[in-house]
């Protein structure tokens, strides 16, 4: 029970990181081809400028929580995928640095400089997110003791020693780029206005279709790449609300650009995420990391899990904290709700 | 190559970098809440315009320390993982609970902090900072909790498969330890910030402008050093010190180079800690101090590390000693430094002794060295265990990760922390030229036609 709820709250945090961060990242992307003035610019800056920093937060907030319920597949995970990950720490200070001296700083010529970073950065950590996720579903050659150690790539096949980058994997990191983009002209349609708004809810209806076919095509693979995927789905046939979900989510979306209700379609955007991130969750439970060197050596639930009062006392300051910080979060989206403003991005 | 020196290099180069920015974020925090308490009370616009800067100062290094502290989080799993798959259980919850707790809250009140403060009360602007302030203060305490957790063990005990558990909740973020290096250690950051402000103020008044700004920052810089530099050295630093002589033994040798247990134990004030001959060459001796420090008599014995097995010595023994001496010599410089400007302000000489103003420019960079030597301090006297007598460093790191990998990215941070340091030097020197007024009318209207 313990480690069902843990495996729930883990997602939870996962889920948040995306959903939330997933819009500053899309909003990076969009910054590097949509905007075409220093005001627009400015705009698009100004939406996540508050924000942006509060969002990576779940990234730490679900590590750290992961790291205590789930201290092997921590390790594990975190050493086997060593180079990505330090990749991804890099773009992550790149982009971070880029957004907040851009908001804070007047440098001149420079800014071009960190307009590029910024968008280039977020772009990168888009990808790497959607591959890490195809990474963990295609599973990674553990060794019996829990361990192993994967090269950027070797000959692009998912198999038995496959590298983080294969065919399968970049499918997974293009549905992120354009889950992510999308996320992010949506959330972009709420906080600007004027020309910039109008090319963003023209930019919607494309999005929508590319990311449709990617994700119908990311389905089949997952399926040819491991066919265990949907035995959960059929053992519990009411969880196919998932993929239908995922469908009514993107139907949402243009119905709600269509009828200008853009909050409604970023709420159907962040509804998509939690569908395609839960449905990949349900689909490995309680294999939290398959492995392609047999099942014998998958990292489980149960292998993993830290001991019942560990998870217990977790849960109590958990609840309460995250039940704190919600508090905050939302004081803080209601301080700037509306149309962001262009004096307040910087000092 | 050897695996276990590149991940232990890895992991301190990294901390070691990024824990130059949360000392002056959390110092800063402290001192903008005092700069929005005075603006709320005078109503002076003076202190209000005191306090944006220092938050334009203080966004610049938080976003620093923001990003460089990530990696520390990934850190315990990419390059310790052997570590953290045992250790998890305890340590992950203190580190959890900074994301969950502190974490959220810095982040949503610096946002309001900074960009809100047309949209907020005045009121609500001086919550929004005391509320970052206790973010970041709780964010310290739960790092040390880890750590102290690692130095003095408290409240476990161990499932089949070896992981190490949490038994009490509340004996994990109380531990003894824990509370004199919190104490110890967050003054240690408020020397950071006081020193730092008062250097600004020198610098402003030393360079003929701002003056009316360099009186304010000289002020409650001075004041809050004279009262860090005090409290660092007594009571934080001699509880803490106590503390380790009682349950590290070995550290507490190797950081005071005592091969030899003595009964009178001399000082050494400082010396080379020779290893091949047991012996401090060219030592400057204070009789008998060491026990008095340690034990509050002349006559105790202070355990040397002939009593201590060779396996169990410090592995950087000379490294310790000057770690623990550079701090110590320059937290002596700090508290002399501080009462003679103290003295100065109170006789209202400070601001035209311009050999004092010089001596507190100069100084800004060595709380830096001195935080810093503290903390290699702690880290190197606990070796060679990584968790205090129950697991060795070398038992710790990622077993997957070779020595190369580690190498490779060891050298992509410190080529990205170098540009970094740099790219920092020179934003947070155009803030301060640039100075607290508002840019003039005609500056903005330019700027804003770009």
């Amino acid at each position: 029970m313990m480690g069902f709820i843990w495996f729930w709250l883990v997602a939870v945090m996962i889920v948040g990181y995306v959903v939330l961060d997933g819009f500053d990242l899309g909003v990076g992307v969009l910054h590097l081809f949509l905007v075409r003035s220093e005001s627009e610019r400015r705009a698009t800056m100004a939406s996540i400028g508050p924000v942006w920093d509060g969002n990576e937060v779940w990234l730490l907030a679900g590590g750290g929580t992961l790291y205590f319920a789930f201290p092997l597949l921590y390790a594990s995970a975190f050493s086997g995928f060593y180079l990505p990950l330090m990749i991804v720490l890099w773009l992550l200070i790149l982009r971070g640095v880029s957004v907040e001296l851009r908001n804070h700083t007047d440098l001149g010529m420079w800014t071009a400089l960190l307009d590029a970073l910024f968008g280039l950065a977020s772009t990168l950590l888009i990808i790497f997110f959607g591959a890490a996720l195809a990474n963990v579903v295609r599973g990674v050659p553990l060794q019996p003791d829990g361990y192993f150690f994967l090269p950027l790539w070797t000959n692009w096949q998912p198999g038995v020693s496959p590298g983080i980058l294969d065919w399968y994997t970049v499918i997974g990191g293009l549905v992120a780029l354009a889950a992510l983009t999308l996320h992010g002209a949506l959330w972009l349609t709420i906080k600007i206005s004027g020309d910039l708004l109008a090319r963003t809810r023209h930019m919607v209806t494309p999005l929508v279709l590319v990311l449709t076919a990617l994700t119908a095509v990311s389905l089949a693979a997952t399926i040819a790449v491991r066919p265990s995927s949907l035995n959960n789905y059929f053992a519990y046939p009411a969880t196919f609300i998932v993929p239908v979900g995922v469908v009514a989510a993107l139907i949402g979306i243009l119905f709600f650009n269509r009828a200008a209700q853009p909050v409604k379609a970023f709420l159907s955007s962040c509804l998509y995420l939690f569908f395609m991130l839960a449905g990949a969750c349900w689909s490995l439970y309680p294999t939290l990391l398959p492995a392609t060197t047999g099942t014998a050596n998958d990292i489980t639930l149960s292998r993993a899990i830290s001991g019942p009062h560990t998870l217990a006392v977790g849960l109590v300051w958990w609840s309460f904290g995250m039940a704190l910080a919600a508090c905050y979060i939302i004081f803080v989206y209601t301080r700037f709700h509306g149309k962001s403003d262009l004096d307040s991005a910087g000092h | 190559m050897n695996a276990e020196l590149i991940h232990r290099l890895h992991f301190a180069f990294t901390v070691t970098f990024h824990y130059l920015f949360p000392q002056l974020t959390m110092g800063l925090a402290l001192l903008i809440v005092v700069l929005k308490t005075a603006a709320l009370k005078t109503g002076g616009e003076e202190w209000d315009r005191a306090a944006r800067f220092w938050g334009r100062i203080f966004a610049i290094n938080f976003v620093f320390g923001v990003v460089t502290g990530i990696p520390m989080e990934f850190e315990f799993g990419t390059n310790w993982a052997r570590f953290s798959a045992l250790s998890g259980g305890v340590i992950g919850q203190p580190l959890a609970m900074e994301g969950v707790f502190s974490f959220f809250l810095e982040s949503a009140f610096l946002g309001l902090f900074l960009y809100g403060e047309k949209r907020l009360s005045k009121r609500l602007h001086w919550f929004s900072a005391v509320m970052v302030f206790i973010g970041s203060w709780i964010s310290g305490f739960f790092i040390i909790v880890t750590d102290a957790w690692m130095q003095h063990p408290v409240s476990f005990d161990r499932l089949p498969n070896g992981q190490f558990q949490v038994l009490s909740f509340w004996q994990l973020l109380l531990n003894p330890w824990g509370l004199r290096q919190y104490a110890h250690n967050m003054t240690g950051a408020v020397i950071t910030g006081a020193f730092v402000m008062a250097a600004t103020g020198a610098f402003y008044i030393l360079d003929g402008r701002n003056q009316n700004y360099g009186r304010i920052f000289l002020k409650v810089g001075v004041i809050a050093g004279l009262i860090s530099t005090i409290l660092i050295i007594f009571p934080t630093g001699d509880m803490q010190g106590k503390f380790v002589a009682q349950n590290q033994p070995a550290a507490i040798a190797g950081m005071e180079g005592l091969f030899h247990s003595q009964t009178g134990a001399d000082l050494v004030l400082m010396g080379q800690p020779n290893e091949e001959t047991g012996q401090i060459d060219n030592p400057l001796v204070v009789n008998d101090a060491l026990s008095f420090l340690v034990y509050g008599t002349t006559k105790a014995e202070v355990k040397g590390l002939d009593q201590i097995p060779r396996d169990q010595w410090p592995t950087a023994l000379p490294l310790l000693y000057y770690a623990y001496h550079i701090m110590a010599g320059l937290g002596t410089w700090f508290v002399l430094l501080m009462a003679v400007s103290a003295f100065l302000l109170w006789r209202k000489q400070l601001f035209t002794a311009r050999w004092a103003l010089w001596a507190l420019l100069l100084s800004f960079p060595l709380p830096y060295i001195a935080n810093t030597a503290g903390w290699l301090t702690a880290e190197l006297g606990r070796q060679p265990w990584l968790i205090y007598g129950l697991m060795r460093t070398s038992e710790g790191f990622s077993s997957t990760v070779s020595a190369s990998n580690g190498l490779f990215t060891l050298l992509g941070f410190m080529g990205l922390y170098l540009l970094m340091g740099i790219l920092f030097t020179v934003l947070v020197y155009r803030e301060i030229s640039s100075g607290p007024e508002p840019k003039t009318i005609a500056a903005q209207a330019a700027h804003a036609g770009e």
